[in-house]
């Protein structure tokens, strides 16, 4: 599937496109399909999003799994800090990354 | 020859009292062939001492900014500059509110944006900076000289 | 150190409002990002994987306790409670919002600090060497120059929009410890034969993509022109650095591409030309920075300490430099504690370094390139208090140079640009040599890491080196050897093939145990590479 993500223009915060908004939660992302540059061009004409862009991803049990592993790292945080990820408890989370 | 430049419609600031000239700019290649032109037209990749000989007889230097990212032109306005041209130095093309006093300190007078810009933030940005490091083409004394008398 | 006068507090002031107005112009949709982009970059704001990150410039790797207790407090307020020190003697945080950025450089104007040309392609943060001021080696105080040459590059209206980002280091000993050589201009304070302060020029240097040792180009400028020639040799970058290849337009490919004789000939024109000009601040500008950076009150005391705990004594050997009153050292706080992020320090360790900096240190921190500290005035009888006080807070790790002393970039875990991560390497390569004991065996060994190819973690330049790539979409790494950043200037060469992260681990061990194998007495690893070549490390890691 073809997920959207970018960054908050205000706050810098990693969100993904959940069909009618941004959700920090990379499970909310739903997939664009042909739709990535439409959606991408209006929320960035609206300043609710910072250089969007449509990634592969799949979906699975676990979730929505973007396909490289840099837009893994900003789905959940830096792998050296699991406390300031998303999953501070769950460092094991962290396993999903690599 | 098309017709090079921008009119005197497109300037949206200028610091100068003079009449404008109301002609076509030429190429600086065009230039140093053609002996009467007294308008030019300074791209990013030209030499601008190339008129340097000739600046007695320049009544206005445009030189064109296609992106503001590009910044050959600040040197090539200083380098007119330094060498005494006293003429119309006009910025053409990308101009943006963040780079008009820039440009201003490198000796620009005249400022033709391809978007017409905010007249209150051009002031302000104009009217920003009270001090300047460097002595550059405004006139402006810098402040390492202002410092010692 | 250097005191902000009216005008300079009156700069960065400037500064902050121009940049709030710059950001609620984006906010308010009067620029789109393409135009803001490289505004914010210019006072060091980037957007980066998790948030936006605002590098802040620390002149010359120089602050005082007020600034480094400032920084604490920033980390706390706009941040995450931490910090990370940076290879050009910078620091950044990590989860910035833009909208409290104006908030945060308002907070940095008060104790004198900004974030102004921290990026973007124009005239960066000008580096020096950590030890300036206190090194017994030094000729002069590199630092008075750099002040001057700080205050010329900043708001530089010709200079906003180079082809590329431009470094300029200024060091004033033989020895090197700023990299000069590896920088756009490296300028060395000399003596000449008639006994004058002057300057020597070299352009063209740097890491990235295309690393390259730059040449001289000026053998000797008077003091009185130095910031004439800088103009001269940005001027011909300016006008002459490519402009339609991003990869090529720094001004190390220009002055290869040209020649540095053909480069240097262009320089010395316009030089000539713009001496008349009135670029040059007047002498006595110079003579009112130099009395800033006098040496603090130092009185005599021991010269030497008591060294029967060995853990301190280790610390002593292994982290303090000396200095040039014989009562003195310079001390390194190591940010590398075994398994650590190389180069972070958090809110409560800035602070206590802020601490001991005002009471052993004369109020005097500064950042060195591999991203340590330095109480550059440290008292030698008031060395073991201090060491007590580090140890307490784990920032007492006696491994300076070592190879627990890994230089390593953000990568993956935290930057935009980067195709593998650099902490979790070097995390994992100093709880090795930890464990197995033989950091001290190896002495002097300068590990880099750097997550991509833009060679922030200078791993052309590591007696190891280590470049993380994308292979496919896994990580991988390229191991070389041989390079050094200092006066012995060399640029590491590519062992062969890469290796997963496990591979390359056991490959620096690898490498290591070759040199234990081989050197002679008093040999450091670099002397030994240079001794035996290549071959020897190629066999025991790929045959």
């Amino acid at each position: 599937m073809k997920i959207l993500t970018g960054n908050d223009l205000k706050s810098g915060a990693v969100v993904w496109w959940d069909g009618a908004g941004w959700s920090l939660q990379v499970n909310d992302a739903v997939d664009v399909g042909e739709d990535a540059d439409t959606i991408a061009a209006s929320e960035e004409a609206a300043r609710r999003v910072n250089v969007p862009y449509a990634i592969e991803a799949t979906r699975d049990s676990q979730g929505v799994r973007p396909a490289h592993i840099k837009d893994r790292v900003r789905a959940l945080g830096p792998t050296v800090r699991p406390d300031l990820t998303l999953k501070p408890t769950e460092p094991e989370a962290l396993d999903w990354i690599v | 020859m098309t017709d090079l430049g921008t009119s005197p419609d497109d300037v949206q600031f200028r610091f100068r009292d003079d009449q404008m000239v109301d002609h076509a700019s030429v190429t600086v290649d065009a230039f140093a062939a053609q002996s009467n032109a007294a308008a030019v037209r300074i791209e990013p990749g030209d030499d601008a001492r190339v008129l340097l000989p000739h600046l007695d007889r320049i009544a206005l230097v445009e030189v064109n900014f296609p992106v503001f990212g590009d910044g050959r032109g600040y040197s090539s306005a200083r380098a007119l500059r330094e060498a005494g041209y006293t003429g119309e130095l006009r910025a053409v093309g990308d101009v943006g509110i963040d780079q008009l006093l820039n440009m201003r300190r490198c000796g620009f007078d005249a400022f033709a944006p391809n978007k017409p810009l905010d007249e209150a933030d051009a002031q302000t940005a104009f009217d920003r900076w009270p001090n300047v490091y460097q002595n550059t083409a405004d006139g402006r004394v810098m402040i390492s000289e202002l410092r010692h008398g | 150190m250097y005191k902000y006068d009216n005008y300079d507090q009156q700069m960065v002031d400037t500064r902050v409002e121009e940049f709030r107005d710059q950001a609620k112009r984006r906010l308010e949709g009067k620029i789109t990002e393409d135009q803001f982009k490289p505004l914010r970059l210019m006072n060091g704001l980037y957007l980066q994987l998790h948030a936006y990150m605002l590098r802040v410039a620390i002149p010359y790797g120089t602050l005082n306790g007020a600034q480094m207790h400032a920084l604490a407090d920033i980390a706390d307020k706009y941040d995450r409670g931490y910090g990370h020190f940076t290879t050009r003697q910078n620091i950044q945080y990590n989860w910035i919002k833009l909208e409290e950025a104006g908030d945060l450089l308002a907070d940095l104007a008060k104790v004198e600090m900004h974030a102004i040309q921290t990026s973007g392609n124009c005239i960066r943060n000008i580096s020096s060497d950590h030890f300036a001021g206190a090194a017994a080696d030094e000729l002069v105080d590199p630092r008075p120059y750099a002040e001057l040459l700080r205050q010329w590059s900043s708001f530089h209206p010709e200079f906003m929009y180079l082809p590329r980002k431009f470094k300029i280091a200024v060091i004033a000993a033989e020895t090197d410890r700023a990299a000069m050589r590896l920088h756009d201009i490296g300028i060395q304070i000399v003596k000449n034969d008639a006994g004058e302060i002057g300057a020597s020029f070299y352009v063209g240097g740097g890491m990235g993509r295309t690393p390259m040792i730059a040449p001289q180009v000026r053998e000797f400028v008077p003091l009185n022109q130095l910031v004439t020639y800088s103009e001269a040799c940005l001027r011909v970058y300016n006008r002459h650095g490519r402009r339609d290849n991003k990869y090529k337009a720094r001004i190390k490919i220009l002055v290869h591409e040209m020649g540095a004789e053909e480069y240097t000939r262009q320089v010395e024109e316009e030089f000539a030309h713009m001496l008349d000009q009135g670029v040059e601040p007047p002498l006595a500008e110079i003579e009112r920075l130099r009395p800033y950076f006098a040496d603090p009150a130092f009185v005599d005391g021991p010269k030497t300490c008591d060294r029967s705990d060995p853990d301190f004594a280790l610390w002593v050997d292994r982290n303090t430099n000396r200095h040039k009153h014989d009562s003195y050292v310079s001390a390194v706080i190591s940010l590398k504690p075994v398994g650590g992020i190389p180069g972070d320090a958090t809110a409560e360790q800035m602070h206590l370094m802020a601490e001991l900096a005002s009471k052993y240190s004369f109020d005097e921190l500064r950042v060195m390139h591999t991203q340590n500290i330095v109480l550059p005035h440290v008292a030698i009888s008031d060395l073991h208090a201090l060491w007590t006080a580090l140890e307490a807070a784990g920032l007492g790790s006696p491994n300076l140079d070592t190879i627990e002393d890994i230089i390593a970039c953000p990568g993956l875990d935290y930057c935009s640009l980067a195709n593998a991560r650099s902490i979790p390497l070097a995390q994992k390569i100093s709880e090795r040599f930890a464990a197995s004991g033989k950091t001290g065996e190896l002495g002097q060994l300068k590990l880099k890491i750097s997550g991509c190819i833009n060679a922030c973690g200078h791993h052309h330049a590591g007696h190891i080196g280590i470049l993380g790539v994308d292979k496919k979409g896994t990580e991988n790494y390229q191991l070389s050897l041989g390079g050094s950043e200092a006066e012995d200037v060399a640029l590491a060469k590519i062992t062969g093939r890469g290796f997963d992260e496990a591979g390359v681990i056991n490959a620096v061990e690898t490498v290591t145990d070759i040199y234990l194998g081989a050197r002679n007495e008093g040999e450091r690893f670099l002397d030994t590479y240079r001794r035996i070549g290549m071959t020897p490390f190629k066999e025991a890691l790929y045959d």
